[in-house]
């Protein structure tokens, strides 16, 4: 009787902590469990009775990833309860502060989290010894993306001036000049990455799901739009709830969640394949020499449309740069007016979309909190997907099916302190 | 021989960690080449249980986080706290406001009874800590400058005085005078004051300075016509657990 037992206690490589368990007995799979084990944070329960003054501060704190995201998310459901719409100077740099997390958070996960997978390394570290170029232009990538952020919200992680409203401080004319360029400069870095990835063996596997994204007519959407799902059509945000379907697992602190199908999937890819035709020239040049064509139905391609997504966001901030210095920058002041009730803010953060969802009342104070992360979304799709790879993949040596299932989990780019955990594996034959 | 760094992560957004590596390609290759980084499970897939410093990120939130808390002190000859969560407890501690149960409840509804929560603590609560890198999140200049101090075998200098001192360096005109709250004149200073050069204000995540003179605070807060009531809730953000303490 052959038995094989992959046991990842702990995915390394990953936001947070979550394990991968494997049992089958000749060749038949007994158990099969992608678990999520993160603390529970409890932030819906933080967020209760907060001024709205000091909610968004607070909601970044859910992410050091995609701070900017759950802080836009935040400001968008506060403003939506207020009915309160910013100026079109704000929402022209809130795009423009996102576009530098994007940038940032799959940069980070594409040379950081998975490129060693495929250079055939543990860790980032010891590409310093064999390809410095690579581990350099990473970190360059990542430090262009920091600043871009620096320039509009005084901080990446956990952005400062960024608030309900608009901004606390709006940034110096020659400051986003220069920052343009050092993005205009990037694009060969980008090309660069491109060249790299495109010597990824990259695992041949499809499974088709469900796609949901946010969509508008007006750009490919990060920050505004309805829910667009693949199976579905659209649907306007207030119905996230119906989409979501969060439920809860004895196995995981994070919610699962599932749709029209049995599962679905939140990201980069989904993005991809419902909105691409929305990408600026660049990022469309770079889909097609990375071979990535929409629909793709594999998971091991959303590092790919990472990348795809951060020539786009590159192109975008330097056409909304100079949308902001041709109208010229102005300090503007901005005054919410509080009245009780809900409002529902919406964005796309790196790993997907993203809902906050307030109750307020009369005083400004919450007193009903809902976050939907991405990555709770994603969790029932990786299942499905470890349930659909792994019989092709059962008679493999047990190092290498761990490695394809942790390659699997980590192309998901899960998040999971976002999400409420890590994984790591072990393998007794 | 070079030392054996170790990363490990409680509760927390584990954005100190990932900002850690946000240094200059040659500041973060010298780091590199000056110790050995053998557990890093954020970016890396070797681990190892032999190490001479460790750096730990976030807050204590659950029972077993405690044993596995105190086996890393004990291993470690060195302890570096890592961040607002695991210096004061941070934005964790807003929890221990509620009892837990319904803390749970409130997230998780019916299914509250699969999860285990305690009221949140900094580390020093559990173990002896040696270092302290504040802020949320903290700077990884700062982190680096405990390490290279540590490799000198020198103390870092880590600011004692309030936020106001580097603020008035900054060229900031003082918040009170804009008519908003600030913590400023209580709180740790060591950031730049970087928050009210952004615009807002001080939300007090490096904690209390040594001997806060919060009469002082009192006597501004009046001067401006402020209530304690206001700068209390803002001063819960971070600092929850120092003042469930009192």
């Amino acid at each position: 009787m052959t038995e094989v037992k992959v046991n990842v206690h702990y995915l390394t490589r990953v936001e947070g902590h979550g394990n991968i368990v494997l049992n089958a007995s000749n060749g038949k799979i007994e158990e099969l469990r992608w678990e999520v084990t993160e603390s529970p944070r409890l932030f819906e329960a933080m967020l209760l009775g907060r001024h709205y003054s000091d909610v968004s501060q607070i909601a970044s704190r859910i992410c050091g990833i995609c701070s900017i995201a759950h802080s836009t998310a935040s400001i968008q459901a506060t403003e939506a309860a207020f009915n309160f719409r910013p100026s079109e100077q704000t929402v022209l740099l809130r795009r423009l502060l996102y576009d530098a997390e994007l940038l940032e958070s799959h940069i980070l996960h594409v040379y950081f989290l998975v490129a060693p997978d495929y250079l055939g390394t543990g860790s980032v570290f010891p590409l310093i010894e064999t390809h410095k170029d690579v581990v350099v232009r990473a970190i360059r990538l990542k430090k262009l993306a920091y600043r871009l952020a620096e320039i509009i919200a005084g901080r990446k992680t956990h952005p400062i001036a960024l608030m309900a409203g608009g901004f606390a401080r709006i940034p110096e004319t020659g400051d986003l000049k220069n920052i343009r360029q050092e993005i205009v400069e990037a694009f060969p870095e980008l090309e660069a990455t491109a060249e790299l990835l495109k010597n990824f063996k990259i695992p041949e596997f499809t499974r088709e799901t469900e796609y949901i994204a946010l969509k508008n007519d007006r750009e490919y959407a990060f920050l505004s739009g309805q829910i667009a799902s693949s199976d579905a059509g659209l649907s306007p945000l207030d119905n996230y709830l119906n989409i979501t379907n969060e439920f809860c697992v004895p196995h995981s602190t994070a919610k699962y969640t599932r749709n029209k199908r049995e599962s679905y999937m939140v990201g980069a890819l989904a993005r991809f394949n419902l909105n691409s035709e929305q990408l600026l020239p660049r990022a469309k040049k770079a889909a097609v020499e990375l071979g990535l064509n929409a629909p793709c139905h594999n998971p091991f391609m959303i590092p790919v449309a990472q990348l795809v997504e951060c020539f786009h966001a590159a192109e975008e901030a330097v056409d909304i740069i100079d949308a902001l210095l041709s109208r010229g920058l102005r300090e503007e002041s901005f005054e919410i007016k509080v009245k009780a009730g809900r409002g529902i803010g919406a964005v796309e953060a790196p790993r997907g979309i993203l809902f906050h969802d307030y109750t307020y009342n009369d005083g400004g104070i919450i007193i009903k909190a809902n976050c939907v992360i991405p990555t709770n979304q994603n969790h029932n799709n990786i299942q499905k997907d470890m349930e659909a790879l792994a019989p092709a993949i059962i008679n493999k040596p047990e190092d290498e099916i761990s490695q394809t299932l942790e390659m699997l989990v980590r192309a998901y780019d899960p998040c999971i302190s976002c999400s409420t955990h890590v994984l790591k594996a072990r393998i007794t034959k | 021989m070079k030392p054996k760094v170790a990363f490990f992560d409680f509760s927390s957004c584990e954005g100190c960690q990932l900002d850690a590596l946000d240094l200059n390609p040659e500041e973060l290759i010298a780091l590199l080449g000056a110790i050995d980084i053998v557990n890093f499970r954020e970016v890396m897939s070797e681990k190892s249980d032999d190490y001479d410093i460790a750096i730990v990120e976030g807050a204590i939130t659950r029972e077993s986080e405690i044993g596995r808390l105190q086996n890393i002190r004990q291993q470690a000859k060195i302890l570096i706290a890592l961040g607002s969560c695991a210096c004061i407890g941070g934005l964790n501690c807003l929890k221990n406001h509620l009892p837990m149960e319904e803390a749970l409840r409130i997230v998780y509804g019916k299914d509250a009874g699969y999860y285990d929560t305690i009221p949140a603590r900094p580390l020093n609560a559990v173990v002896p800590v040696d270092y302290y890198v504040r802020g949320c999140p903290a700077n990884p200049e700062e982190l680096l400058k405990v390490i290279k101090a540590i490799l000198l075998k020198k103390k870092p200098e880590i600011p004692g005085f309030p936020v106001c001192v580097e603020c008035k360096m900054a060229g900031n005109i003082c918040v009170f005078e804009r008519g908003m709250t600030c913590l400023g004149p209580v709180i740790r200073a060591g950031c730049g004051a970087i928050c009210i050069t952004s615009g807002r204000f001080c939300w007090g995540c490096r904690g209390l300075v040594d001997e806060p003179n919060t009469e002082s605070e009192k006597e501004i807060l009046t001067k401006y016509g402020l209530s304690v009531d206001q700068i209390v809730e803002k001063f819960k953000i971070y600092n929850s657990y120092t003042e469930v303490a009192r």
